[in-house]
């Protein structure tokens, strides 16, 4: 960031709170950045000729008599195809001691897409994850958060699925990550050999709380740059947004705005969903596919952040010890992918939904008859038969380690269902039944 | 002249503005800034400085920008050619915008002007006429569009001159009107209304009286919705809320029907674009789209335009209403636009009420609930406004302010319950949570005994007794165990799953179970309810649910076939046998 000739240059800040300074200018835009003691700040409110700014990395150590230059225009992202295979911090600034990058200097937050411009997401994502492709399949342009505790290894599910997924970019958006979670991260793409399709934009713990909140937007700017102008399939990853959250409330705290529920900004709402939202398919052929990592304390999904990003998001994936088999599965009951209605059954097999439904309704009656045991009732024989049926599917496809396509899945599914029921117990219909099921035979 | 003014204050998209003349409450303006004129609106005014809320981002603009204020509210333009449209929050078309990515300061005309009517006069010089009365129609798509006097003209007028039968475009001047001190008004085909305020072109109106079908038989049949009634959807995310909201828009006995998806997420309103072209209207056999319009403010557009869009879509209907005609809004989701109020409260540092909504959140609710209804125009013909509601309160918690002010305003509530969409049934509405007001008029009373049956509100209550006893029932197994409690409670719980398995439960996705007529219905809960009159003999607990299982499977197949068809008599014949087997006489 450096300041161009015959700028003026402010030398009087009128008064600095621990996130803000303001100062008296003219001809200053709202949301400008500007340079204050050599750090990146940004407007947030003008008042007469009064300009708060918001430093992005903490007004510690900032003199009021600090040097203050203003820079004409929002945050920006200089994007083009040399953005592959780069890490980069906040502000869009090469971490890994390569060069700068060329390119169109974009704006960040830039204006949504016409909802009518839009197509429907249809192109499925395959995962190798029974517990998503079978059970929440996801889309292209779909937004679908994990809703995990910070306990379960879902920094390691979301690099797999990232993996997995056959994107076009990965593009990876690490807000208050851990170096350590950071570090995997990479490894995690270098030793797939995937480098070359990964762009990350990171924010790690030891950088300051409020640089987070330029990660998303500079992660979705680069992603719609590959998904419109280069017809690309992308893929971002958000993690963790709990972190980006904490952040928009220490900012609106120190603008002395009014909390909302559980201290978060009235905005909330707004804010994730204009982050969410910019997932889309677009009509020319790319898509942008958000990923995301939302923590929970103590599994509370009423808390504002996951209840406001519910309603946004289309489904949620939770992930689960599932203690029968030690290990960890993505919940059948409490996940929901509401795009898979859009593709199952008719990109997959045609038994597919039926088969979904019918392998979760066995399983919840296993749930119930362990409830019926921990009760101290007796176990019907149908009972004992679910409860075999529960661990050897938890086993052999919810398990997050088993990396089979769709049609292995079903087949599988069929097996167990051959294994353990008669046909009426399934509950599926007729002609399906007859052209599935594993007779001895075969 | 038109007031100036220059900015002189910025916080996100409050924008304070010094104005050089007069301005008023609500007052809409134009803030120049970089070549673009963005559009906002005055939500409070302090001696000579106005507070207004700007409807677009505010990146970029710079303290002294120039302010021109336009005389008059946000206004919604009315007239043919709305039908099929889809909107944003501000009544911009959004098929006429160009480019993929919405531009700050694109503003697009509502109506088009290069499109001709066939118009057909229905009054002659020397009427006298008043504002809403009907001087002629036009045909949109199928229905007879009203050509009518502005509303803004509430005074006596007299015409003085009318076009003969012919085409018009809607910019043409189509009549001239005399007032009384003998001033010309030319009349076209289109009027301005602002959107806040309601449209009162009317003679009275009156307490609802007439069942408007859904199709979803656990509104009609538990509890019914009427013409020109209100309703509200509260629910958790995940529970089927738009599912719902978009059966009904298929399947509602209404003329038209207006969705406006307020704060909602886009690929759902995608859903709606790319389906409703392509779904027939079972009444009509003409595609959906065309007595729908659409007004979209999704989640990530301006937050301040999301709280337009729902007065926009108001008066859209209101404008249809006073043609006669029976209007249905559904608003998905009405906590959006509430958080759209209080996200401008904060910023203007408000005393904030509870969840920091603004205090006075509960009379705008109120106010607006209030302009749906069933109206006697003033030609004696009647139209109607059913406002559907959903309501997405926090962590699912129903004690939360949007959810409380709702239930004081609205008078049919449809509790969507997680139990209910976790164990898949669905719709999730709570039959035993849920009520309907309407049920409670003696309007009502009249109108189902004329026109379902003599006793069928008997049978209404009398199933939702047996729902209630049930719950009672199956929470005591729950504690007793199985055998822990009499064999009689097994079968008040089994009888009360046919009706929840048989009608309360229905198949969105399914062709003929998606939506019943009402006669169906009757038929329906007339034969359950004769079951679950009947005695059975079971040896053991293990018994009830097996064989009340087969009754319900009969049912269910049933449900999935056309009504007295082959298949269903066939299902119909099965069921009786299944009954036969354990009945005692």
């Amino acid at each position: 960031m450096e300041t161009k000739a015959f700028q003026k240059i402010y030398t009087k800040v009128d008064k600095i709170t621990k996130a803000t300074c303001s100062l008296f200018a003219s001809d200053v835009g709202n949301e400008e950045l500007a340079i204050v003691d050599g750090r990146l700040a940004q407007v947030v409110m003008i008042i007469g000729d009064k300009v708060t700014l918001q430093i992005f990395s903490g007004t510690e150590g900032i003199p009021n008599n600090a040097e203050v230059v203003f820079l004409g225009k929002a945050p920006t992202l200089k994007v083009s195809d040399d953005l592959a295979g780069r890490f980069f911090n906040a502000y869009g600034e090469p971490i890994d001691g390569g060069p700068q990058v060329e390119g169109k200097d974009i704006e960040i937050g830039s204006p949504s897409v016409n909802p009518v411009k839009r197509e429907q997401p249809s192109k499925l994502i395959a995962t190798g994850i029974a517990g998503i492709d079978l059970n929440n399949t996801i889309v292209t342009g779909q937004k679908i958060p994990f809703f995990a505790d910070p306990d379960q290894p879902f920094n390691q599910v979301m690099a797999m699925v990232a993996l997995r997924a056959q994107a076009d970019k990965i593009i990876l958006g690490g807000m208050g990550l851990t170096n350590d979670d950071y570090l995997y991260y990479k490894n995690a793409f270098d030793n797939a050999g995937a480098l070359d399709r990964i762009i990350s934009f990171v924010n790690t713990t030891e950088n300051p709380p409020i640089e987070r909140l330029l990660v998303p937007d500079m992660a979705l700017t680069a992603a719609e740059y590959f998904a419109y102008e280069k017809n690309q399939k992308v893929l971002v990853l958000l993690t963790d947004m709990t972190l980006y959250c904490d952040a928009l409330s220490i900012v609106s705290n120190r603008m002395d705005q009014i909390p909302s529920k559980d201290s978060m900004p009235g905005s909330l709402y707004s804010d994730l969903a204009k982050l969410y939202e910019k997932a889309v398919q677009f009509p020319s052929g790319g898509s942008i596919t958000i990923l995301a990592v939302t923590t929970l304390s103590g599994g509370d999904i009423t808390h504002a952040i996951p209840d406001n990003t519910g309603y946004i998001t289309e489904g949620q994936l939770f992930l689960r010890r599932d203690t029968d088999i030690g290990k960890v599965i993505v919940d059948p009951f409490r996940s929901l992918s509401r795009l898979k209605q859009l593709v199952i059954g008719k990109q997959t097999r045609e038994d597919h939904p039926q088969v979904m439904n019918a392998a979760i309704r066995l399983y919840a009656d296993a749930a119930n008859a362990k409830t019926k045991l921990e009760n101290g009732f007796d176990l019907t024989e149908y009972d004992e038969r679910a409860l075999k049926f529960a661990k050897d599917y938890s086993k052999n496809l919810l398990a997050i380690d088993i990396n089979i396509d769709i049609e292995l899945m079903l087949d599988t599914a069929w097996n167990l269902f051959t294994k353990y029921f008669q046909p009426a117990e399934l509950g599926i219909k007729k002609d399906l039944v007859d052209k599935y099921w594993k007779n001895d035979s075969n | 002249m038109k007031t100036q003014g220059k900015v002189i204050g910025i916080i996100a998209n409050l924008v304070m503005v010094e104005a050089y003349g007069p301005v008023s409450q609500n007052e809409i303006c134009y803030i120049e800034t970089g070549g673009t004129r963005l559009m906002a609106e005055v939500i409070k005014v302090v001696e000579g400085r106005a507070y207004v809320q700007v409807f677009e981002s505010t990146r970029g603009l710079k303290l002294s920008s120039d302010v021109e204020f336009q005389g008059h509210m946000l206004e919604a333009t009315l007239g043919p050619g709305m039908l099929s449209k889809n909107f944003d929050g501000l009544q911009n078309d959004l098929d006429k915008m160009t480019g993929i990515f919405l531009k700050r300061g694109e503003y697009t005309p509502a109506l088009d002007d290069d499109v001709d009517w066939d118009f057909i006069p229905l009054a002659k010089v020397g009427d006298n006429v008043k504002g809403g009365d009907w001087i002629g129609e036009v045909k949109e798509n199928w229905i007879n569009h009203k050509i009518m006097i502005p509303f803004k003209l509430t005074d006596n007028f007299t015409i003085t001159f009318i076009v003969g039968k012919g085409k018009y475009k809607i910019t043409d001047t189509i009549a001239k009107l005399e007032d009384i001190q003998g001033n010309i008004i030319d009349i076209t085909m289109q009027q301005k209304w602002p959107v806040k305020l309601p449209i009162r072109a009317y003679q009275d109106k009156i307490r609802p009286f007439k069942l408007l079908e859904t199709g979803v038989r656990t509104i009609d049949t538990l509890n019914p919705i009427v013409e020109g009634g209100t309703g509200f959807i509260p629910g958790p995310f995940g529970c089927g809320k738009t599912v719902l909201q978009h059966a009904i828009s298929r399947h509602a006995e209404a003329d038209l029907i207006v969705i406006a998806a307020c704060g909602e997420r886009a690929n759902e309103v995608v859903e709606l674009f790319k389906e409703f072209p392509e779904l027939d209207d079972p009444r009509t056999g003409r595609k959906l789209i065309e007595r729908t319009t659409i007004v979209c403010n999704t989640s990530n557009m301006p937050v301040a335009a999301r709280e337009a869009s729902v007065y926009t879509a108001m008066t859209i209907c209101e404008y249809y209403r006073s043609m006669g005609l029976k209007v249905l809004l559904l608003a998905d989701s009405t906590s959006r636009w509430a958080q759209a109020l209080r996200e401008m409260s904060n910023r203007m540092e408000e005393l904030p009420g509870p969840d920091a909504f603004p205090m006075d959140l509960p009379a705008i609710i109120s106010n607006f609930y209030a302009r749906a209804g069933f109206v006697i125009l003033n030609n004696e013909q009647t139209g109607s406004i059913t406002f559907i509601g959903t309501v997405s309160p926090a962590g699912g918690n129903l004690k939360e302010p949007v959810t409380e002010s709702t239930k004081k305003a609205a008078r049919a509530f449809y509790a969507l319950s997680q139990n209910r969409s976790d164990s898949k049934r669905y719709p999730a509405i709570d039959p035993i949570d849920s009520y309907s007001k309407y049920l409670e008029y003696s309007e009502v009373h009249e109108y189902l005994a004329k026109n379902v049956s003599e006793n069928w509100l008997e049978l209404v209550y009398k199933a939702k007794d047996i729902l209630l006893r049930g719950k009672e029932a199956y929470e005591q197994i729950n504690i007793l165990g199985d055998d822990g409690v009499p064999l009689e409670y097994h079968e008040k719980y089994w009888k009360s799953e046919i009706i929840d398995f048989v009608i309360l439960q229905q198949d969105a996705f399914d062709e003929v179970d998606q939506s019943t007529p009402m006669q169906r219905q009757k038929y329906m809960l007339e034969k359950v309810l004769s079951i679950t009159d009947m005695k059975f003999k079971f040896d053991s607990f293990e018994d009830v649910g097996l064989y009340f299982k087969r009754i319900i499977n009969q049912f269910k197949q049933m449900n999935y076939s056309e009504y007295e068809s082959e298949n269903y008599k066939k299902y119909q014949n099965e069921l009786e046998n299944v009954l036969q087997e354990r009945k005692i006489d």
